[in-house]
C-alpha cells in the first residue's frame, strides 16, 4: 500500500500554489456527479455490488493520462488519520471519510484532479485549483469525463440528463464552487446581506466545513446549488460573475475599514499576532480565526517580509489530524491545544510585530 | 411541540434557515435529528430535508396511498421517504410522477440542457440528419433526379452503418 503521507504534497509546498485573486479567492472546485446504467446508488446497493462497482470505476479511472502515477486505494484501507488528513486537505468529503468496504479515492500526483467512487453517487470526480480559475478546473474536468465516459455506461436520460442518487444533483450533476477568505465583510459588519443576496440568486454560501453564517476562519464556499434546466457553463459563468463582485465588495469592504475605522482593524491584527506569537495552549478554532486576522495584516501590508504561505501553511498544520500526524503518540484534545501552541510561536519567531502606520492627526502616543 | 418528522416526540432542536426569500422553520426531536445528520453540519441543508420531506409527500399523492416499489433494485416510496435518496437509476421511472413537482421547486428546469455522453449525441444528431437526408431522397425522386437520389441512397445507408459505431461523431 502507498503511504499517503509519501504522496501528498508538504503543507509547505500546497501553500505556495498560486492562482488568480489568491488573496481573496482561496480555490476553485468543479465537481461532476455520475452513476453506472445497472447499478444500485451506493447508499442503497450491497456491499458485494459495491465492491463490484468499485472494481469497475476504478481501473477506469487509473487508466486515464490525468491520473498517471495517482495514489488509489480502497477506503478500507486507509485509517482514520489518513482520511482525515485528506477532508482538511479539501481532497474528500467528510461523508466519504467515513465510507468503509467498496468505496475508494483516486488521487493524481498534483492533487488538481480527485476522484470519490461510491461516494453518494459511484463518482464524484473533481478538479481543483488554486485561487478564481472556475473556468480552467470546468475545461479539464469536461476532458476528464469525456475520457471516462468511453469506458464507462453512465446512467444518462435524455429528459434529466445524468440520473443521480438525490434530485438536487440531477441533470448536469455539476457543483462549482469557490472558497473565499472574507475579513474584511465580516469586520465591516457587510457578511450577511451579501450571503443574502448570493442566496437570492439561487447560489449556496457555507462555512469552511458547514452551515451557519459564523464560518471559522472567516472562510466562505460560495456553490450553485441548482443542477437542471441550465447548461454547465452558464452555471459557470454566473458563479464567477457573482464572485468578481464578492471580490470587489470585499476590497472595498478592507479599503473603507482602514480609512474610516483603522484603529479597530489595526487592534484585531494586533491581538491576534500577540496571541498566536506568545500563547502556550490554543485550540484550533481559535487558530483559525486569528491566523484569518493575520492573513489580513499581510494583504494590508502590516507584516513586511512575512508571506502569506506561511499564514496558509499554518492554517492547515494546526488542524487537528495534520498536527496529530507531527507526532508519532495519540494526543489528546489539550495535549494537542499545547503542541499547537508551540509550532505556531515557533513558526512566527521570525515574523516582527505588525507596523503601523500612525494616524497624521494623533497626538504623541 | 411537536417534532415535524416523526409528529411524535417533543421537538427538541429548531432550525431556521433562509432560502431565497423565505425563512424555513423546522423543528425536530432528538433522535430524528440524530437520522437526518443535523449534527453533522458539512453532510447538512435544511433545504435538502425539507424538499426531502415534501418529495416524499408528493410521491405518496402521486401513488394514490399505494406503495410504489422500483422493479429493478426493491426501493420503495418508504426508502426515498427516509433517506431523500433514490435507490437506482431506474428509480427516476418509477417514481417520476411524484419527482415532477419536486424537481421545478428544486431547479432552474425540469428538463436537463447541457453536457450529454458522446453515444447519447451521436445517436439524437443521427436521427435528425438521417430525417433531413430522407426528406431530401423523397424530393429527389418525385422531381425524378435519379442520379441525385442514389446519392442520398447511399448516404443515408453509410450513416446506418455509422450508429453502430457512434465517435465519428464529436460536438
Amino acid at each position: 500500500m502507498r503511504d499517503l503521507h509519501a504522496f501528498l504534497s508538504p503543507p509547505a509546498e500546497s501553500a505556495r500554489r498560486h492562482g488568480p485573486h489568491d488573496r481573496i479567492v482561496m480555490s476553485s472546485r468543479v465537481r461532476l456527479a455520475r452513476n453506472l446504467r445497472d447499478a444500485a446508488f451506493p447508499g442503497w446497493a450491497k456491499k458485494t455490488e459495491r465492491v463490484r462497482i468499485l472494481d469497475t470505476i476504478r481501473p477506469a479511472v487509473e487508466s486515464l493520462p490525468e491520473m498517471k502515477d495517482s495514489f488509489s486505494e480502497a477506503m478500507d484501507n486507509l485509517g482514520a488519520l489518513d482520511r482525515q488528513i485528506l477532508v482538511e486537505r479539501h481532497l474528500i468529503s467528510r461523508e466519504h471519510a467515513a465510507k468503509s468496504a467498496g468505496s475508494g479515492l483516486v488521487l493524481n500526483h498534483e492533487e488538481t484532479f480527485s476522484v470519490m467512487i461510491n461516494e453518494e453517487d459511484h463518482l464524484r470526480m473533481q478538479a481543483l485549483r488554486p485561487g478564481l480559475q472556475l473556468k480552467q478546473a470546468w475545461t479539464a474536468l469536461d476532458n476528464f469525463d469525456s475520457s471516462l465516459e468511453k469506458k464507462l455506461d453512465y446512467a444518462f436520460d435524455a429528459d434529466l440528463g445524468y440520473l443521480t442518487a438525490c434530485p438536487t444533483n440531477l441533470g448536469t450533476g455539476i457543483r462549482v464552487s469557490a472558497m473565499l477568505h472574507l475579513p474584511g465583510l465580516v469586520l465591516g459588519e457587510q457578511i450577511n446581506p451579501i450571503i443574502q443576496s448570493v442566496n437570492k440568486l439561487g447560489l449556496a454560501v457555507r462555512g469552511l466545513y458547514g452551515e451557519g453564517t459564523e464560518a471559522l476562519g472567516n472562510v466562505f464556499q460560495v456553490s450553485n446549488q441548482m443542477t437542471l434546466g441550465e447548461n454547465e457553463s452558464m452555471i459557470v459563468e454566473r458563479l464567477e460573475k457573482v464572485l468578481a463582485q464578492i471580490i470587489e465588495h470585499e476590497e472595498n469592504a478592507r479599503q473603507i475599514l482602514l480609512e474610516k475605522k483603522p484603529k479597530t482593524v489595526y487592534n484585531h491584527i494586533g491581538r491576534a499576532y500577540g496571541i498566536l506569537a506568545n500563547a502556550h495552549s490554543i485550540s484550533s478554532k481559535e487558530t483559525m480565526n486569528l491566523l484569518s486576522l493575520l492573513r489580513l495584516g499581510v494583504d494590508l501590508g502590516l507584516f513586511p517580509g512575512a508571506e502569506r504561505s506561511l499564514v496558509d501553511e499554518l492554517f492547515l498544520v494546526t488542524q487537528p489530524a495534520h498536527l496529530q500526524k507531527q507526532f508519532s503518540d495519540k494526543l489528546s484534545a489539550e495535549e494537542r491545544d499545547l503542541m499547537r501552541a508551540d509550532m505556531v510561536r515557533e513558526r512566527l519567531k521570525n515574523v516582527s510585530r505588525p507596523v503601523v502606520k500612525s494616524r497624521p492627526t494623533n497626538t504623541s502616543n | 411541540m411537536q417534532c415535524s418528522i416523526c409528529k411524535e416526540k417533543p421537538a427538541t432542536v429548531h432550525l431556521t434557515q433562509i432560502v431565497g426569500e423565505k425563512m424555513q422553520k423546522l423543528d425536530l426531536c432528538e433522535d430524528c435529528a440524530k437520522a437526518k445528520g443535523v449534527n453533522d453540519p458539512a453532510g447538512f441543508a435544511l433545504a435538502d430535508l425539507m424538499l426531502g420531506l415534501g418529495a416524499a409527500q408528493e410521491i405518496e399523492q402521486a401513488a394514490g396511498g399505494a406503495e410504489l416499489r422500483c422493479g429493478r433494485c426493491g426501493f420503495t416510496q418508504a426508502d426515498f421517504k427516509k433517506s431523500g435518496r433514490l435507490g437506482c437509476p431506474e428509480c427516476y421511472k418509477t417514481f417520476c410522477e411524484g419527482l415532477g413537482g419536486l424537481l421545478k421547486t428544486m431547479h432552474k428546469g425540469t428538463r436537463h440542457v447541457g453536457k450529454a455522453p458522446e453515444s447519447q449525441r451521436a445517436s439524437s444528431e443521427n436521427a435528425d440528419r438521417l430525417k433531413a437526408l430522407q426528406k431530401k431522397l423523397e424530393k429527389a425522386v418525385e422531381a425524378e433526379k435519379f442520379e441525385e437520389a442514389a446519392q442520398l441512397r447511399d448516404e443515408i445507408r453509410q450513416m446506418a452503418e455509422r450508429t453502430t459505431t457512434p465517435k465519428t461523431f464529436t460536438r
